[in-house]
């Protein structure tokens, strides 16, 4: 799979809230973008990441 | 009637004359809404009220503090005022025939898909992380045909090269060096502020007139 456009192995079975766990995001600051689609917030912890998916994560910092 | 206000007539000679014939109808029949109107939302107000947009949707809760004087466009006779009021006052100044709506409430994940739902060039322009990411998932999440068009990154004063515009999603756009927050920095200066809010508005000012900014391959976060 693909993170920002990194490849990445992840292991089988993983879901995108333990991927982004382990990644190091707070989940309250993030928008998730699953195969170019917008991933809600609620399905993080139901979604299986795929061998192929791509994923876009926006990770927003405090100042505006 | 003042002197010094300029007609409806004479500020379309103007801006006609700066912008073409072409861009300014475009720009005079579009609308944008701002989401927070601290430095980032009322830089892009500003820049889009001189540039001759048509009309405007403002948003924000908040009154006008001594601490938003360091970057945010608002004066001293506008402390204590709502920013939504400030700030029309302000555009009107410049432009007396904009439209303008104000809303004056806080955006929460309940109401925000309602309280935009005119709008399609949406600027995103909080300054709490987790505000910017609520608006974010859920105006994506409702909307298909937004444009978002966000800021994040622009605290202290490191490099002005640092802050750019890219396409991250399918519907958004985030201005700003995507790293440098409020909390790792300790500090929000004007003009980095007023760079991020220059990249919104010019970025607002390119999908208006139909200009395609396209995602581009890009490694690391």
């Amino acid at each position: 799979m693909k993170m920002n456009g990194k490849v990445m192995t992840v292991k089988e079975g993983m879901t995108v809230e333990e991927l982004l766990h382990q990644e190091g995001y707070r989940l309250g600051r993030i928008a998730v973008e699953r195969n170019g689609e917008i991933l809600p917030k609620s399905q993080y912890a139901a979604t299986r990441v795929e061998k192929d998916d791509v994923y876009e994560i926006v990770n927003f910092v405090g100042g505006g | 009637m003042n002197q010094s206000i300029l007609s409806k007539e004479q500020i379309k000679e103007v801006l006609i004359e700066r912008h073409g014939k072409q861009v300014y109808e475009k720009l005079k029949n579009a609308h944008v809404a701002i989401a927070g109107l601290g430095g980032l939302g009322s830089n892009v107000a500003v820049m889009l009220t001189r540039a001759g947009i048509g009309s405007l949707h403002l948003v924000d809760s908040d009154k006008v503090e001594s601490s938003n004087l360091n970057r945010q466009i608002y004066r001293m006779k506008h402390l204590g005022r709502y920013k939504t009021k400030a700030l029309t006052q302000e555009l009107k100044e410049i432009n007396p025939y904009i439209r303008i709506t104000e809303d004056t409430i806080k955006v929460t994940e309940e109401n925000a898909a309602e309280l935009f739902k005119e709008d399609l060039y949406i600027c995103e322009a909080f300054d709490v992380p987790e505000c910017k990411a609520m608006l974010i998932n859920t105006l994506l999440a409702a909307r298909e045909d937004v444009f978002m068009v966000a800021g994040s990154g622009m605290a202290g004063y490191d490099s002005s090269n640092q802050i750019r515009t890219r396409k991250r999603m399918k519907n958004l756009w985030v201005c700003g060096d995507e790293i440098n927050g409020i909390e790792e920095k300790g500090s929000l200066m004007a003009p980095r502020v007023a760079i991020c809010a220059g990249h919104q508005a010019n970025l607002l000012i390119r999908l208006l007139l139909g200009e395609k900014e396209e995602r581009r391959n890009y490694a690391g976060r």
